[in-house]
This record gives C-alpha cells, structure tokens and sequence, in this order.
C-alpha cells in the first residue's frame, strides 16, 4: 500500500482545531492524532487541547548547563587560583569564595542559555529541509494540517479537510 | 469608561507581514540623513582615535588622577542602556504584558548594539589599542591567570556573559520573522533569511520548544542584567574613594541603567514610527505606556540620589561630605544639577497625557533625560577623581576634544549599527503582533458573544443570535 502525505490548509482556525478534533475520535480508522503535525504563523498554547499534551525537554538540558557552568566554574578559577600557590597571599584565602561566586554565577547563566539555545536547535528539528509540502501561506495567515495516511484512507482525510472548509489540499505521495 | 486600544485588533495578517517587509525595503529619505549623520560622527571620532592612536592619550586630557574620566562614564553610560531590552522584552513578557509586542524588538536590538558599543570603551581607553586582548582575562605566557578579585575581571566575564545571552535572545525571538522574510525575499537578502531562519516552518513541535525556550532565556536574563550592573558598580563601590564606597551603587546603577533603557527606547520609537511609517504598531497608547512605566523608574532613580545624599550628610564622612559638597558647589556643579534637573524634574513631563502623547515633545525629553544620565555617569567619575584623599592630587579635569569626539562617535557608532540592522531585519515582531491581534480579536469575539448572550436572556430568549465575527487570519 502506497504512503502519502497530505497538508490542508486552512483560514479559519477554529475549523483547523476542529478537524484535528475529528482525527482525534478516530472518525477515519489507522489515523491517529499523534501523526498530525499543526503547521501554524502564530504560538497556538491552546492546540495542547486537541492535539494533546507533547513534552518539551529543553528545560532538563538548561538545568545540566547551569549545573555544569557553576561546576566547571568553581573548578576553572581553583585551579587557576591555585597556580597562583607559589605567591604570597598576604593571608587572604587562595581560593577565595565570595568573589569566585560572582564568576560561577556568570558562568552558571552563560553555559545554561548556551546550553538552552543547542538544546532549541535540535530538539525543534531545526537545522533541516523543510518538508517539501510547505507553504508560504502558513507564515502568513493560515493554518497547515499534516498527516501521513495510507493510499486507503487519502480520500476520507481529504473529505475531512473540505468539511471543514480547507482552502488548499497538498498531497504527495512518499516513496 | 475611555479605554483606547494599544493596537487595531481588526488589522490583516498580511497587512502586517506586508508593513514590516515594506518599511526594510522603504523608508522615509530622513532614514538616509540619519545613516549619513551617524557615519559623520563616526568619521570625528576616527579622526580623534587616530590623533590619540599617535600622540598618545595626551590629548584626551587623561592624566594622574584622571585616569578614567570620560571614557568610563561612557562606558557605564552604554552598558546602562543596554538594560533596555531586558526590561521590555524579558521582563513584560513575564508578566505577559502585551503591549510590548510591537516595539520589544528594537529594544532588544538596542540591547546588543550598546553593549558593542560599550565594549569599545575600555579598548580605547587603553591607548594602546594594539594590546586589546589585555582586557580579557587570559592566562599569561607565564601561566599566570588575572586577578579574579577584581571587580574588572568581572567586567569582562559579565560583559561577554550579557553580550552572547542578549544576541541569542534576539536571534531566537526573530526566527519566525526571519521565515517570514525568507518566503518573501529575492536576491541576497532570501541567501541571508534561510541561512538565519534555520529551516523554521512553523510547526508545532517548533513552537512549543520556542516559547519554552524564550521563557528559559527571559528568566536568565533578568539576573543577569541585574548582576551586569551591580558589577559595574563594583567597579567603583569596590574601591575605598569617597563617593564610591557606597553600598547603594548597585541598585542606583541598575535603576539609572533601566531609566536610561526607557528613554532610549522612547527616543527610537519616535524616529521609528517616524522612518518607517509603524503609526500602526507603534502606537499612542503604547508610547503612553512606555512613557508611564520610565516615569516610575525616574521617581526611583531619584529616591535612590536623596537616599545616597542624605546618607552620605548624616553619615558624617568627612571625605564623602566634602566632596558632596564639592559636587554641588563646585567646578562640577553645572554638571550635577543638570543631571538632577534632567533626571528628576524634566520627567515630570511624563505625567502629562496631552505631553505623553506629542511625538516632537517626547523626542525631546528622553534626550534631555539621557543628558541627564550621560551627565549622572560623568558625575560619578569626575569628581572623585578630582577631590581623592590626597589634596596634592586635588585636580579639575576638562575632557579634551579628542576625548569628546570619540565620546560622539560612539553615538554614531551605535546609531549606525542600529539603523542597518532596522534596515536589514524586521525592527517590529510580526508573528507577536498577529499573536497580540488574534488574541484581543478573540477576546472581543467572547465578549461579544457574553453580551448577546445576557441580551437574550434580557429579552426572554425570544431572538437569536447570528452572525459571529470570525477568527480568520486574514
């Protein structure tokens, strides 16, 4: 059975939220809402509804950077401190704390948002060519549906689009 | 109740992509004046930085004790500014205070540019620029590291800190708009959109991985603009000079580095709306907003110079007294109370609606604020240095014309970085004003939607209701 990938577009959001609803109560058998991608211009927090809830993990990678920052931080300046053994210290620690906080609270800061920014680049599939059914359209105002389907079920997918008044259907066939 | 809105809900989508790609391609000619007035500028202080690059800093004046002055105020001046962004973008989008939506982005943009511009500062007040990589802590061909108890190191380690976290914070917040432009585009600037828009597309896994990602660097970044200036401050507050020993510098550094954001940003949104036509996004209610919220950072920069006066008065420091004295009395005393005059009587203006809503007015003022805060920087330096400890190095120092040109400069420096990068990216948030617009559309569709309801309960539920607005994009 041939594979296809299907993208309706639509203008009126509500009407695209409603058809991915509909993917949702299985009105078409061997679709399921996890195969749907919502292509949109804006930040939709509320498709969480209907597309249900799909976990974010950049937040783990922030706290293993500000982690390591403070860490390597803390390391970076004893060790470099220590080098400095050999010199008087006039009684003053080697390793003095209260000004080395200051520099691992930077360093805290600067490996988590380094550390925040490689995590966005990867964990969004950023980085790689764009799907070939994308459309100009969904930067501008409206609202992209897509869904890999079975030859069987293109139709229904399709007819599911026009009821809920698509502009636009795209479909190609993956080979 | 009177309640204008800060941004016309009913407004295209396409009209929005089709007003922010027009103003990259189509300013207004006083666009051109001004990247012609700022590439002068720039030309005096070259001219000035080559005389200093070959005399030596002679002819800046810099001498023993002077041996900050001017740059360093400038210096402290930019990296004060830059604190604008933060507060607009970061901090209002925690709060979720929309209204930012459509000017958060200049601001952001004014963030980095005045931290490349501050950067500058401390290069050339070396003199020997050819040393530059002396200002970063390296470890020395003797294996020695700097000393990482100086407040400078920190400078530098906060700085660069400040300064990759804001580019990234600006990068990341202009991917989708740079898809936007990618699709729109032709010729070189379409090369430069789909290298910088990554291969964004706009789906969901994108979107949700953007906004926690963009929460993520807003909370970093508040503390670090907190630290940044409370480090430059330390830069001072560290030493034992009077005037500058003072434990209230990091929160009077800080509150002067938000209320000098503000007015920058006051300043370009005036020349923006102006250059690129934005009456649409950048609107009244929005500059009235801006011109409220730098009105409360005004009144707390003020609080903090009587606390920091009165403390030093009653403090009974003979030396901090002295030279409290010195700055109002003194050969610095035009300086000082025009810094008060502009810092805390000229904002007063502010409290005015008719005023808050005159462009030409508040052009002017969030200059003359900014005078008053160039001038409160000058007033931190100059006169310590002047009237130190020792009497015998008791000395009133004038910032030569090289010294002022390169301090000129800088303004054009950073105008024409900011003025290209107008040019070349979208200076307003397309994506967060169609975000803003389909909100309060929605709103009022529910609102809406609330009073027919009541009405028809009113009426007995005898009519029906028809014809509800949609939520098109379009």
């Amino acid at each position: 059975m041939s594979k296809h990938c299907v993208m309706g577009l639509f203008s009126d959001f509500d009407e695209a939220f409603a058809a991915i609803s509909d993917i949702r109560k299985t009105k078409i058998p061997g679709v399921s809402v996890d195969d749907v991608t919502l292509k949109s211009p804006i930040e939709h927090p509320e498709i969480e509804e209907v597309l249900g809830e799909r976990p974010v993990h950049i937040q783990k990678v922030t706290l293993f950077g500000a982690i390591f920052g403070v860490t390597f931080g803390f390391f970076f300046l004893a060790a470099a401190q220590a080098s400095f053994l050999v010199q008087p210290q006039g009684g003053k620690a080697v390793v003095p704390l209260p000004s080395n906080f200051v520099l691992m609270y930077e360093m805290l800061i600067f490996f988590a948002v380094w550390g925040t920014f490689f995590a966005f680049l990867f964990m969004s599939g950023l980085l790689r060519k764009r799907h070939s059914l994308y459309s100009e359209n969904v930067s501008l105002d409206q609202v992209g549906i897509l869904i890999d389907v079975d030859g069987s079920t293109l139709e229904q997918v399709k007819e599911l689009f026009k009821q809920h008044k698509a502009v636009e259907i795209r479909e190609e066939e993956i080979r | 109740m009177y309640n204008e809105k800060d941004i016309n809900e009913q407004i295209a989508w396409a009209k929005i992509n089709a007003d922010v790609l027009r103003s990259m391609e189509n300013p207004r000619k006083s666009y051109w004046v001004a990247v012609v007035m700022c590439i002068l500028m720039i030309a005096c202080a070259v001219f000035a930085e080559y005389i200093q690059y070959t005399v030596g800093m002679g002819p800046s004046n810099l001498n023993n004790p002077h041996m900050w002055d001017m740059y360093i105020a400038t210096f402290v001046f930019w990296i004060g500014m830059s604190h604008s962004g933060t507060l607009l973008s970061a901090i209002l989008h925690l709060i979720h205070a929309d209204w930012r939506k459509p000017i958060y982005r200049f601001a952001e943009a004014m963030t980095t540019f005045s931290l490349m511009t501050a950067g500058l500062f401390p290069i050339i007040h070396l003199g020997r620029v050819w040393n530059m990589y002396w200002v970063l802590p390296y470890v020395s061909d003797r294996g020695h590291w700097p000393n990482f108890r100086s407040p400078l190191v920190w400078d530098a380690f906060a700085i660069s800190t400040y300064l990759s976290a804001s580019m990234l914070f600006l990068f990341v917040g202009m991917i989708p708009d740079l898809a936007i432009c990618r699709d729109n585009a032709r010729g070189w600037r379409k090369k430069l959109y789909t290298a910088l828009s990554l291969g964004w597309s706009g789906n969901d896994r994108q979107w949700r991985n953007f906004r926690k990602i963009y929460l993520l660097m807003a909370c970093f970044l508040i503390p670090l603009a907190v630290s940044v200036h409370s480090i430059v401050s330390a830069d001072f507050a560290m030493s034992i000079m009077p005037g500058w020993h003072v434990t209230t510098f990091p929160p009077y550094f800080v509150a002067g580095a938000l209320y000098s954001g503000c007015a920058a940003i006051i300043t370009l949104f005036v020349l923006l709306r102006y250059f690129f036509r934005f009456e649409e996004y950048m609107t009244l209610p929005i500059m009235e907003k801006t011109c409220k919220l730098t009105f409360a950072i005004a009144m707390v920069w003020s609080y903090l110079n009587l606390i920091e006066f009165s403390s030093v008065w009653y403090g009974h420091d003979i030396y901090n007294k002295e030279l409290l004295i010195d700055k109002a009395t003194g050969a610095y005393a035009w300086v000082f109370w025009t810094m008060l005059f502009c810092g805390s009587v000229v904002p007063f203006t502010l409290a005015f609606k008719k005023l808050r809503r005159h462009m030409p007015t508040m052009f002017v003022v969030s200059l003359l604020l900014n005078v008053g805060m160039f001038f409160e920087r000058w007033m931190i330096v100059a006169p310590t240095l002047s009237m130190s400890h020792s009497p015998h190095q008791w000395d009133v120092m004038w910032g030569s014309i090289v010294q002022w040109a390169i301090v000129f400069g800088s303004f054009g420096w950073f105008g024409l970085l900011f003025l290209i990068f107008v040019k070349v990216f979208p200076s307003v948030s397309m994506y967060e004003v169609k975000e803003m617009v389909f909100h309060r559309r929605r709103h009022l569709v529910n609102e809406d939607a609330a009073a027919k309801f009541h009405r028809r309960s009113d009426d007995g539920g005898n009519k029906t209701t028809t014809g509800e607005p949609g939520l098109e994009g379009a």
